[in-house]
Order: C-alpha cells, then structure tokens, then sequence
C-alpha cells in the first residue's frame, strides 16, 4: 500500500462543502491500495485573501502545514486546487529565496519546528494518473461508463502555473482518466478557465459571466454532467446554477460533480459512500444507468 | 639561430592608448629577453605600421615578431602577410589581445597597463618556442554541390552554371521552386512570385551545366574543401522521366484523391500527379505510399494501374509515352565535388501548439502560408479569398509574431512576418474592397528598401492597425454582433483597452523556423547550429556566407529567417565566394594542425571518435592513426585526448602553451 500525507484543507473537512470529494477519495483509495494519512493539526493554507495582506505570515503558515507533512514523509496530497497552489508556491520560494527561507524557519522553529524542503505538493489527479495509472484505475472498473459524456473541468489554479502537467491552456490528463473509465470526455475548450473563485462573494456580476459561459461552452459540446477535482470550481458552477439560470433566462441543468465521484460509481460503490447526493443540481437521472 | 623578437604595441587610436599606458607597456616589453626592439605605434594594421614591422625585420635581422593590438580574428592575416612579406615565415609571429580582452573590458588604467603587460609578456615567451611552418596546396574540383532548390539555391546554381561550371542542384521534393513558388505576391513591389521566379525555374532545366537532381536525398558527405564526394540517393518517382511528357493525363485517370501538399492541403491532387504547374522538372510522380497499385502490389494484388492502361470503355487511353514503372527502384548515386551551398530553407511554424488560436479547431484560422495559396490565382480558390464554407469574408484579422518574439516559441523575429502581413492586407482591401481588414502588430519592423514606404500607403488603404498581440480566439459570442463569429480578444495597448474584435477569417503570420531535418543535415555536413537551431556562419557581421568547414556555405533562411532580396542577394555571394576559389584552382591548407609521432601511436583509436572533423583514419597495416591535412582544422582535441601523448599539434605545442602559461604568471 501507498502512503501519502493528506492536507484535506477546509474544503475536504468534515463540514467543508467539498467533503463529497474526501469521501469519494477514500472510498477510490481503498481500491486503489492507497492511503492517504491526514496531518494531524494541520491548519488553513491561507488561500485568497491572506497573501495580499499579510505574505510573510502566509508563507509561514503554508511552511507549518509542509514542515509537519515532512514529519510524516512522503508527498503531500492536497486535494484543493487553491491548497495545492498556496503549498506548491511556499515550496517553491522557500528553494528559490533564501532570505523567505530564513524569516519563515525563524517562525518555524518559534513552534519548535523545522522545514527541509524535502516534501513535494501533489494533486489526487497526479498521483492516480502518474502513481497508479490509466490501466491499473481501468482493470478496477465494474460498470464501464460508457455512453456517458463528460467535460472535464479542470479550472485555472492546477493548470497553472505549469507544475509539469501536459499543457496549461489545453491539458488531457483528467479527459485520459474518464476514458479509462468508460465515458467519453467530450472537446471542452474552457477547461482551464477561471469560474470565479471567491470573486463570487465580492464580484457576483463577473463570477455569474464566468459560470454561465462554462456551462454554455460544456453543454454545447454535448456534455451530460461536468467533472472536475477543485472543490471552489465544483461549487461555483453547481450551486449557481439557478441564479445564472435567472439572470440569463437560461435553463442549464448540468451535474458538477467530483472526478472521483464519477470514478466510484465506474469501481461499483454506493451513491451514499460517494456523497452524490451533497450536490445541488441533481446526478441521479445522468447516472442511473451506472449506479 | 637564437630568437631575435619585436615587440610592437598598437594604439589603436584611443581603443587601446585611451586605457592602457602603451608607453610603459613597449618599455616593459624592451625589459623582456630575448626582445631586440620594442616600440608603439597610433595603428599598427596601417601601412606605416606595417612598414615598421617590415623595415626592423630586414635591418635588425628580426627573426620573430609579437604585435600587440587587436584579436587575431581581425588582423592576425595583416601581420602574418607583413612578416611574410619581409621574408619571415608567418608562423613565427605571435599577437597578443589588448583590446577586446584588455583596454575594452577595464576601466582602472594602472591595472589594465599591468595586464596588458602580462599579455604581452606571455606572447613573447610563446613565439620562442614557435617553429616556422609550411602550408600545402591541393587541387580544387570545379563542381558545385548546391542543396535545396527554392529561391536561394536556384539563384546560387544559375550564377555558377553561367560562368561555365558544373552545379548539381538537390531537391528533395519532386520539384524545384521551394516556399517561393508557393506564394502569391511579393512584397512591396507586389509583383507576382510565379512571374519572377518561373523564368529563373526554367532556365534551371534549361542549362547545359546544371544537373538536377530533384525528389533526391543526401545521405552522406565525405572529404575536404576542393574535393568533397557526395552520396545521393535518388527517390523512386515510379516513371521514367526521360519518356514522361508531363501532359498530365495519368493525374485524370488516377481514381485517388488526396490532400495537396503544395496547396497546403486546402486543395487535392491525385496519387500520379505533377507537383504544381510550373513543376520543373515537368514530370509525373507516383505516390509510392497511397498508390492503389502500389499498395496491391505490397499485398500480391495486381490492381488499378489506370494512369497505365486508360479507361476502354470511355475512350481514354493510358500513359502513351510508356513512363510509368511500377518496378522502378531507389537509386544511391555518388558525385565528386569541390564546393557546397547549403540553401535548404526553413519550415512553417505549427500554430496548432498554441491552443488558444484555435488553428486546426475553428475552420477559419489559416496559417500565412494557407492565405498565399488561397489568394495565389494557381491555388485552390483560384485565387478567389472565400471561407471554408465557399462565402466571401466580411472581415479578416491579421495575427503577428505567431511563433516568433516569444519566449515560450521563438524569441527571435522572423523578419519579414510584418511585410507579409502588409502584403496580405493590401490583397484583401484589392480583392474584397468591403471587408474590414485588421492588422494585430506588436511593432512594426519594415526596414528594407521600399518597406516603410508600403507600410505608409497601407495606412492609407484604410486597413485598420490595431498594436497589441492577439491573446485569444474564440467562438463564443458575448453580443449579438459577435454571433457566428471567431472573437479575436486583444489588448490595444495604444488606446488601453481590452477589445473583442468579431471576424469572419484569421490569418496568422506563423514564424520561420529551422526545418525538422536541420540537426540530420548539421550531422552529416558537419555544420553547428545556433541556438535558435539555424545554422551557424563562420562570422556574423564579417562572413556571414561561409561556415566553420571550409568550402561549405549556407544561403538564405537555413542560416537565418530573411526575406526574398537578402536570400538572393547571399545566394550569389556564395556562388562568388565559390567561383573565387574555382578560379584560382588550390586551396591552402593550414599549417597549424595536428601531426601523428607514429613511432609513438599505439592505435587505440580514441582520436579517431573524438575528432569533430572526420579528419583521422585508422591505418590498417601499419596499425596507426593518420590525419588527413586537408580535413584537420588544427582544434586540439585529438591532442588532448591522445593517452601516449603521440599527437602534436603544429603551432599549440605544449612547450609553446607552457611558455605563454609562464608569461601571463610572470
């Protein structure tokens, strides 16, 4: 079995509005002969607003999450796109500037604490496609889904800046993995775009702009349900569908759902171990023929 | 004889005097043994200078001479040809580089006198040890090896053929012409490409002293400046182009239909065709891969050969010449040559690797190329601009710098995009006077005779210039305007603002760049590259034309992206730079290269590898490695790698480097 230290972020907690990706991940897991060991006292990666204001302390309070994940060796796995690029920056800085390096073990080493740069941030995407792989994750699967079409959504924090995935405007790593598992990843040409992230609370106007045209642009292309592995992204374009429905006089009624959701139901898992059921817009009548 | 050295320090007007106190330097070199005469002078490569040089040889019986000036790459000739002159062999002199390794790089005048010191120290332990050399002269074959058959090789071959000599011009396609056959006008004179270079085409067939040899390969290149043996393999076109009338009555028969290459694809010709037509040589060639008989042939199947026997029933007879050979055979042929030009051009950069411009997903984003042969009244449209769907564009936006002037592509400029691009706004406002026509420029480059000027009357055609790089385009429509449209969104950094401009038609101005063979071809030419991936000339500013083996030149935009002029204009200073050497018959060998103490070899062949010229040999019977003179750029590496130390290297031996070493440390 694979270990791995696990940031779950607030996102993934247990009242987080993206558990459903947490319990679908470890149902996945289980299959896979993977583990993910949660940090233990982990805290907030400082994701949006705290970097602006105050970019020591969050280089700081990433640099505690990396030093106890470094405690427990291995790659750290963080789920969120936001985590994962807040932990990979304060990664990367800490090699790249020794002068952050020295203010940041300063604080460190204050909570008795010390961080060698020995730990490497990664995504659940990447480690099932590069550590497990596209035949291994197929060989798992008990209902093909095929017949399924799917826009792989894969947002604009993962994709860039390029942590080595294939291609930061185009890329088709997350479309490889949902042929594996049957369905047909359909042509999706705002597969990296911004749906608004936060800006939805500040900037409703721009983020509502944003949503509706990656609804517009994966239902176009014949899409029945979306996937994606950020937990942000998920949630902008599920739960604000209605209201895009209503400023634009629009009728979009498209399941977001978490890529490992969709991988659960392909292994043969129940609806309640994957949490289909936390999303807004409905997948049952998508997905019927698979569960 | 013992060594009697001049010292002699070079002002260089204030280059060298303004930095480094020559005086004192002169008067330290007088302090040095072995100096009989040590004095300083405004600009030694003058002829005064030189004359000092000449005068002390003859009345104080100098028998070694040290300049210290400039680098060798400028002046080294002037002097050896001096000392020559005076009656020393130009191997005992020696320069030493105050300038660009001294008064160019340092501003403390008292420690750059103190190196210049050093410097000159050095040179005059070194030329000590020097022993006069002799160089050798060989016999020059007259013929020509020109490769590629675009503008710069035609040009380069018609220049040599003329003045009488043999020129074997390789193609590597079926025809000759190159990207400019493909192109509609030129600009900014906007004279039809075809009309200008078709004459130049045939008359490449035409002459006596030109032997083509398209639809060929060159696999392998052996020898030295003078006399170069080429091996060719000559592709199998399946027809005997001595029969092959090029009437093109196989093309109708043929039931096969396939995209055409010279169309860019946008248009089809069959698998029995002639390439384009103004194809020089006018022949047929078969597809060998997508021929329908062909292909039954490789599976035991006797099937089709229409283009060979007609169609009965409709009355249409077959080939009547007898050209077509389905048993026709590759062929490897070798030649014997003095010289070569390299002109083997650049390739189209692939706009489908930047997502974003959508080139391959939308059916209206065409690649500059595509454009040519759509607007080329040869081409598909028959000249007639019209989208995918048959419709005429009501707008069409230019995209610059596609693949150049970027980092994440090329950082280099491609030179003449800008032009092009001009030339394409022109033929739009001409042939579609309703359309709007966008130009997305990051700046403007129009430096060339006459190129500023086209850009002005451009700006007066109402063509609507828009400076900023186009980000993106997209089909999806945020107004109703923009419906059914492809959106190019821009950042128009002269009136500040992100703009969306809705177009019927794209077209991107795709970088030149070095073609996909250029390494194959570096290796076996033995030729560098720069780090764009062109090849590499001996001097940028000075020689420009020639490259690091002697007798191999590169022409036209394998070296460099340029436009059509500066391509001619280099191709017939090559072909000059060829007729030079063909006219005087010899070439000198140099004399400062490695020498084998075959007493001492012990033949184990680590040289052999190491040397980057080809130049050593292995001697079979006497089991010793032999240099071949003519081949050996006198580098070293040999002599570095030699383990029983049996390799000298003429001119850099190592009491010679061990003196020089002393002196700078002195």
């Amino acid at each position: 079995m694979k270990q791995y230290s696990y940031y779950p972020g607030c996102a993934l907690s247990a009242e987080g509005f993206g558990r459903a990706f947490d319990w679908s991940t470890k149902a996945v897991n289980k299959l896979l002969d993977i583990e993910f060991k949660e940090i233990k006292d982990w805290n907030c990666c400082g994701s949006v607003p705290y970097d602006t204001l105050h970019e020591l302390a969050s280089f700081c309070i990433c640099a505690r999450n990396l030093a106890l994940a470094e405690k427990m060796g291995g790659d750290v796995v963080a789920p969120c796109s936001s985590c994962y690029v807040f932990l990979s920056r304060t990664n990367t800085y800490l090699k790249q500037y020794p002068v952050l390096k020295s203010q940041v073990d300063e604080a460190l080493a204050a909570g008795g604490l010390e961080y060698h740069g020995n730990v490497k941030v990664r995504k659940v995407l990447d480690v099932y496609v590069n550590d497990v792989g596209y035949d291994a994750i197929a060989a798992k699967v008990k209902k093909s889904l095929s017949g399924l079409k799917v826009a792989c959504y894969y947002g604009c924090q993962e994709v860039r800046p390029i942590f080595g995935h294939d291609h930061p405007e185009y890329p088709k790593y997350m479309d490889k993995l949902v042929n594996a598992l049957g369905a047909e990843s359909v042509p999706f040409p705002m597969k990296s775009r911004c749906c608004g992230g936060s800006l939805i609370i500040s900037e409703e106007a721009a983020s509502l702009d944003l949503i509706k045209k990656l609804l517009d642009s994966a239902i176009s292309n014949g899409a029945d349900c979306m996937v994606t592995g950020c937990p942000l992204c998920q949630l902008n374009v599920d739960a604000y569908q209605t209201m895009v429905n209503s400023k634009y006089k629009t009728n979009y009624h498209l399941p977001v759902l978490f890529f490992t959701q969709l991988m659960g139901v392909a292994f043969g898992f129940e609806e309640k171990d994957l949490g289909l059921k936390t999303s807004i817009v409905p997948a049952e009548k998508v997905l019927a023929k698979y569960i | 004889m013992e060594p009697k050295i001049g010292v002699y320090i070079c002002h260089c007007g204030s280059n060298i005097a303004g930095i480094v106190d020559v005086a004192k330097v002169a008067e330290y070199a007088r302090s040095l043994p072995n100096v009989a005469v040590a004095r300083d002078y405004k600009y030694m490569c003058s002829d005064p200078g030189q004359n000092l040089i000449k005068e002390d040889i003859k009345t104080l019986g100098l028998n070694r001479v040290v300049v210290a000036s400039c680098s060798p790459r400028m002046h080294e000739p002037t002097f050896r040809r001096a000392c020559q002159d005076a009656g020393l062999n130009q191997y005992l002199f020696e320069m030493a580089n105050i300038r660009e390794h001294c008064s160019w790089v340092h501003v403390d005048h008292e420690k750059a006198t103190e190196k210049a010191k050093a410097l000159v120290s050095a040179a005059v332990r070194r030329v000590y040890y020097q022993e006069p050399l002799e160089s050798k002269e060989v016999a020059v074959n007259p013929c020509t090896l020109v490769i590629g058959g675009g503008v710069a090789g035609i040009q380069a071959a018609l220049e040599i053929a003329n003045s009488g000599h043999k020129v074997y011009l390789l193609e590597k396609e079926a025809s000759i012409g190159g990207h400019m056959a493909m192109f509609d006008k030129t600009f900014p004179t906007l004279d039809c490409a075809a009309c200008i270079l078709t004459p130049k085409m045939t008359s490449v067939g035409q002459n006596g002293n030109i032997e083509l040899l398209a639809y060929s390969e060159l696999v392998e290149i052996s020898g030295y400046i003078g006399n170069f043996k080429a091996k060719i393999k000559k592709k199998s076109r399946y027809i005997d182009a001595v029969k092959c009338t090029g009437c093109g009555r196989c093309s109708e028969l043929c039931p096969t239909s396939l995209p055409n290459e010279f169309d860019c694809g946008l248009g089809k010709r069959k698998a029995i065709y002639i390439p384009s037509p103004y194809a020089v040589p006018n022949k047929a060639v078969i597809d060998g891969k997508n021929c329908r008989h062909l292909k039954g042939l490789a599976q035991g199947k006797d099937i089709c050969r229409l283009c060979q026997t007609g169609i009965e029933k409709k009355g249409l007879p077959g080939c009547e010449a007898g050209a077509i050979d389905f048993e026709q055979k590759d062929e490897t042929v070798e030649i014997e040559i003095g010289n070569i030009i390299v002109a083997t051009g650049f390739q189209q950069f692939e706009p489908t690797k930047i997502y974003q411009f959508g080139y391959g997903r939308y059916d209206n984003v065409f690649t500059g190329l595509e454009f040519e042969r759509l607007t080329n009244a040869s081409g598909p449209t028959d000249g007639k601009v019209v989208l995918k769907d048959g419709s005429s564009p009501r707008s069409v936006a230019i995209l610059h710098c596609i693949g150049s002037r970027d980092t994440n592509y090329h950082k280099y400029c491609s030179r003449v995009c800008c032009m092009y691009s001009l030339k394409f706004a022109h033929l739009l406002r001409e042939k579609l006077p309703e359309a709007k026509v966008y130009q997305l420029y990051i700046d403007m480059r129009c430096a060339g005779s006459g190129y500023e000027e086209f850009y002005e009357r451009l700006q007066e055609e109402g063509v609507n210039f828009v400076r900023g790089k186009a980000a993106e385009i997209t089909n999806i429509a945020e107004k109703p305007e923009e419906t059914g449209k492809l959106i190019v969104m821009v950042e128009d950094t002269l009136v500040r603002r992100k703009r969306r401009l809705p177009v019927d038609m794209v077209i991107m101005s795709c970088a030149l760049e070095p073609r996909a063979d250029t390494e194959q071809m570096a290796r076996i030419l033995s030729l560098s590259r720069k780090a764009d991936g062109f090849f590499l000339e001996k001097h940028p500013k000075l020689d420009p034309v020639a490259t690091t083996t002697d007798g191999i030149y590169i022409v036209g935009c394998c070296q460099s992206p340029k436009d059509i002029p500066d391509t001619v204009a280099q191709a017939s200073a090559a072909a000059a730079r060829v007729l030079a050497i063909i006219s005087k018959g010899t070439v000198e060998i140099e004399a400062a290269i490695a020498s084998i103490d075959e007493e001492h070899c012990a033949g184990c062949k680590i040289c052999i590898d190491m040397c980057p010229y080809k130049a050593i040999s292995f001697d079979e019977e006497k089991k010793v490695s032999r240099i071949n003179e003519a081949l050996c750029k006198g580098c070293g590496t040999c002599v570095a790698a030699c383990p029983s130390g049996a390799i000298k290297g003429r001119h850099f031996t190592t009491e010679e480097i061990m003196a020089e070493i002393e002196g700078v440390l002195a």
